[in-house]
C-alpha cells in the first residue's frame, strides 16, 4: 500500500475498472494524449488507446449527449468535463435527459454514466473555474452527487460511481488534487454512493461537511469534543447519520464552500429542523462563502470559509 | 502568392417520382411490388392514425398531440430503409417512423394521452423516447453511432429532427463528433419550412440544409421530402453506408407541415393559405396512390381493404389503451433510479398512506 494523492489514487481507480470492464471508456477534452489537464487519465490512451480514451472536440453538448447515447447501447461512459464552470453547456442534456432517461422510456433505456469534474476555489485559477454549484446538481431528481473529500474515499467513491446503474456526477475538489497523501490499497473497493461517514468521533457538536471543506472542518474542530460528518455523497446523502449524531450531540454547524443561499447546507439544516426538532440546545449554524459572485483569486481566500469562520461558528453553538 | 480556390462543393437534389405518379426508371431504387404496397399501407395507416389523433385530442381523449400530415413519405419511408435493430432517436413529430418501424399503436396513444408507459419501447425494437426539446436528441444518436462503432455492431442510428433543430448547437456539437469519429449515423432532417410560426429563412441563411453537412465532412443530400422513392433510396443508401464504415450521412427530406405545429397552434395566424393549398397539392400519399394505380399495384378494392385494415387497427389500438387505463398513481416513484432513495422511498410510503 502507497501513500498517494487525489490524483492518483483516481487514475488508479479507473485503470482498474478499465482493465476490469471492458464497456468502460473515457471520453473529453484532452483526456487522451495529454492525460487531461490535472493528469487524472495520464497513461490511460498508452494502455487502452485512443477508441477508449477519446479526445473530443471542444463541444461539452455533445460529449455529454453523446454519453448519453452511449450509456444507452451499453458502454460505460466516464465523462471528463475540464471545469465544473463549462458544464452549464451540457446542462440541457444532463438534467433533460441524462437524468430523466430511465423514467421516460420506464426503465428500458438507462444512464449509467459519469460526469467527473474539477470544482472548487483555491487554486488560484482563472475566472468560471472556481465556483461550487454542487446543489444545482443535486436538486435534480434521477442525478446522483457524490464528492470526495480525500485519495482514499475517491478511488472507493468513483469506483461506486462507474458501477452505478445510474448517472453520477462526480465533483473532485481541485484544490485537495495534490494537496494531501493516503494510503490508498492497490485492490479495488469500493465506498457506496449515498453513505456519509464518520471523520471522527465526539458527543458535544456535530461538525457536516464535504469535499474540501473537510480539512479545514477536521483542523478546526480541534479542540472540541466534535462529531465530525463527511458526507461525501450529496444525493442521494445519509440523512440517517447526520439525524443520530445531532440526537446525540444536541448541536449542528454545516460547513460548505458553496454561497450560503440555498445550499446544499440548507437542506441539511430543513431536514434537522424536521426531524430532530426536539433534541437541539440551540439552532442549526451554517458556515457558508458569502452570497456574491466569487472574486478573481487574489481575494479568493477571503471568500471560501477558513479554519477560523469555523472555529467561530463552532464556539457560537457551543454557547447554547 | 497567388489567391487560389482550395475547396468547391456540390449539393444534390433527388427527385425522382413526380406529382403525377410518373417515375423516373434510372433512379428508382430496388423495391419490390410486395414493398411498395407496404409502403403504402404504412403511409395510410399512419396518416388515420394522425386524423384519429387530432378527432380524438379535440374530444379530450388525448393531450396536445403533433400531426405530421404532409411528411408521411419522409417518414415511412426513411424508417422502412432501417432493420428493425437499428437504433432510432425521434423528435415529437415522429408518428409515421414509430408506426413503420413497429411500434404498437396502443402505446402512442398511451404517450399522446399522458402516460409515460407508452415509451417504454418493446424488446426487439430500439427506438428511442419522444424528445421534446428541440434538437438535443442529435448527439444522443452521434453517441449511439459511436458505440455501435467501438462496440463493433453493424448498426446504425438514425436522428429524426426538423428545420428549427438545425439552428440548435446541439446540431452542431452532434454533427462534428459523427464526424470526427466517422460514426454510422444518418441524420434525417424533415425540413417542413415551418418551425411553428418561424420560416426557413429565419432558421438559415444559407441555400440548403443539405450543404451544412459539408462543413463537418461528410454529404448532405436534399431529396424532394414528399417523393417516397428518393427517401427511401437517399436513406438505404446512408444506412448501407454507415454499416460499410463509410461515416455518417445527412438527408434534408424537402417537405411541408400541412396541418398545425400542434393542436396548441393556428397556423393561420402565421402562414398564407395559398401557400397550405399549394402544398396539399404535392400530397405525398396521393402521388404514391398515382403511381401504384399506372403499375397495377393498386386497385379499389386493395385501397377500400387497406384503408379498413387502418381504422380497424386503430379502433383496436385505441380500445386497448382504454382497457389499460391509467397508470397506478404509485408508478411515478419507480423510475427516478433503479432503487429508490431514501428519501423517495420515505415520500412513497407516505403517500401510499
Amino acid at each position: 500500500m502507497a501513500a498517494v494523492n487525489m490524483v492518483q489514487a483516481l487514475n488508479m481507480a479507473l485503470r482498474q475498472e478499465m482493465e476490469k470492464d471492458p464497456s468502460v471508456v473515457i471520453l473529453g477534452e484532452d483526456v487522451g494524449r495529454d492525460g487531461g489537464v490535472f493528469r487524472v487519465t495520464e497513461g490511460l490512451f498508452e494502455k487502452f488507446g485512443g477508441e477508449r480514451i477519446m479526445d473530443t472536440p471542444l463541444s461539452e453538448t455533445g460529449i455529454v449527449g453523446a454519453a448519453i447515447g452511449m450509456s444507452a447501447c451499453g458502454l460505460l461512459p466516464v465523462v471528463e468535463i475540464q471545469f465544473m464552470g463549462f458544464i452549464y453547456g451540457a446542462f440541457d442534456q444532463i438534467v433533460n435527459h441524462a437524468a430523466r432517461l430511465r423514467s421516460r422510456s420506464r426503465g428500458r433505456f438507462t444512464c449509467p454514466l459519469v460526469i467527473r469534474t474539477p470544482y472548487g476555489a483555491g487554486i488560484k485559477a482563472l475566472e468560471i473555474h472556481s465556483e461550487s454549484t454542487e446543489a444545482l446538481f443535486a436538486h435534480i431528481q434521477g442525478l446522483k452527487v457524490a464528492v470526495p473529500s480525500g485519495p482514499y474515499v475517491a478511488k472507493g467513491l468513483l469506483l461506486s460511481a462507474i458501477r452505478d446503474p445510474d448517472p453520477v456526477i462526480f465533483l473532485e475538489p481541485a484544490r485537495l488534487y495534490r494537496m494531501i497523501k493516503e494510503d490508498v490499497p492497490e485492490e479495488q473497493y469500493t465506498i457506496p454512493l449515498g453513505r456519509a461517514r464518520k471523520a471522527r468521533e465526539g458527543k458535544a457538536v456535530t461538525l457536516i461537511s464535504w469535499g474540501s471543506m473537510l480539512q479545514r472542518t477536521m483542523k478546526a474542530a480541534n479542540g472540541f469534543d466534535a462529531d465530525v460528518i463527511d458526507l461525501m455523497s450529496l444525493s442521494p446523502w445519509d440523512a440517517e447519520m447526520v439525524l443520530s449524531s445531532v440526537r446525540k450531540t444536541g448541536r449542528a454547524v454545516i460547513v460548505q464552500e458553496a454561497p450560503k443561499t440555498c445550499g446544499f447546507a440548507s437542506e441539511v439544516a430543513a431536514t434537522i429542523a424536521e426531524d430532530a426538532i426536539a433534541y437541539l440546545r440551540g439552532p442549526v449554524l451554517r458556515v457558508a462563502a458569502y452570497d456574491v459572485v466569487l472574486p478573481f483569486s487574489k481575494l479568493e481566500d477571503y471568500y471560501m470559509p477558513g479554519i477560523e469562520r469555523i472555529k467561530n461558528k463552532i464556539e457560537e453553538a457551543m454557547r447554547y | 502568392m497567388p489567391e487560389k480556390s482550395i475547396a468547391s462543393f456540390d449539393v444534390k437534389r433527388l427527385e425522382i417520382l413526380d406529382e403525377e405518379g410518373n417515375a423516373d426508371k434510372t433512379l428508382m431504387p430496388g423495391l419490390s411490388g410486395g414493398e411498395i404496397k407496404h409502403i403504402y399501407e404504412m403511409m395510410l395507416l399512419s396518416r388515420a392514425f394522425d386524423e384519429r389523433a387530432l378527432q380524438l385530442q379535440r374530444e379530450g381523449r388525448l393531450g396536445t398531440y403533433a400531426s405530421i400530415r404532409g411528411q408521411e413519405a419522409a417518414q415511412v419511408a426513411s424508417a422502412f430503409a432501417a432493420e428493425k435493430t437499428d437504433w432510432i432517436f425521434p423528435s415529437f413529430r415522429e408518428t409515421g417512423v414509430q408506426i413503420t418501424m413497429g411500434y404498437p399503436l396502443y402505446m402512442l396513444f398511451q404517450y399522446w394521452s399522458g402516460d409515460e408507459r407508452g415509451m417504454k419501447c418493446p424488446g426487439g425494437l430500439n427506438v428511442f423516447p419522444v424528445c421534446v426539446p428541440v434538437g438535443t436528441h442529435l448527439p444522443h444518436a452521434a453517441g449511439a453511432a459511436m458505440a455501435m462503432k467501438i462496440r463493433g455492431e453493424k448498426k446504425a442510428a438514425l436522428a429524426y429532427f426538423g428545420d428549427g433543430a438545425t439552428s440548435k448547437g446541439d446540431f452542431h456539437e452532434a454533427f462534428n463528433l459523427a464526424g470526427v469519429f466517422r460514426a454510422p449515423a444518418v441524420f434525417i432532417c424533415q425540413n417542413n419550412q415551418w418551425a411553428i410560426s418561424v420560416p426557413l429563412s429565419r432558421q438559415t441563411a444559407a441555400g440548403t440544409l443539405a450543404q451544412k453537412a459539408l462543413a463537418y465532412g461528410f454529404t448532405g443530400l436534399q431529396v424532394d421530402g414528399n417523393d417516397v422513392f428518393a427517401v427511401y433510396k437517399a436513406a438505404k443508401e446512408a444506412i448501407e453506408k454507415a454499416k460499410s464504415g463509410g461515416g455518417p450521412s445527412f438527408i434534408e427530406c424537402f417537405t411541408y407541415r400541412l396541418s398545425d405545429h400542434t393542436t396548441a397552434d393556428d397556423s393561420t395566424r402565421y402562414r398564407p393559405a395559398q401557400e397550405v393549398e399549394e402544398w396539399k397539392g404535392r400530397d405525398p400519399v396521393k402521388r404514391l396512390r398515382l403511381y401504384m394505380e399506372k403499375e397495377g399495384l393498386l386497385d379499389g378494392e386493395f385501397q377500400k381493404q387497406t384503408e379498413e385494415q387502418a381504422e380497424k387497427a386503430i379502433d383496436e389500438a385505441y380500445h386497448k389503451m382504454e382497457e389499460i387505463g391509467p397508470p397506478p398513481a404509485n408508478d411515478m416513484f419507480a423510475y427516478t433510479f433503479e432503487k429508490p432513495s431514501p428519501g423517495e422511498a420515505q415520500q412513497m410510503r407516505e403517500f401510499l398512506g
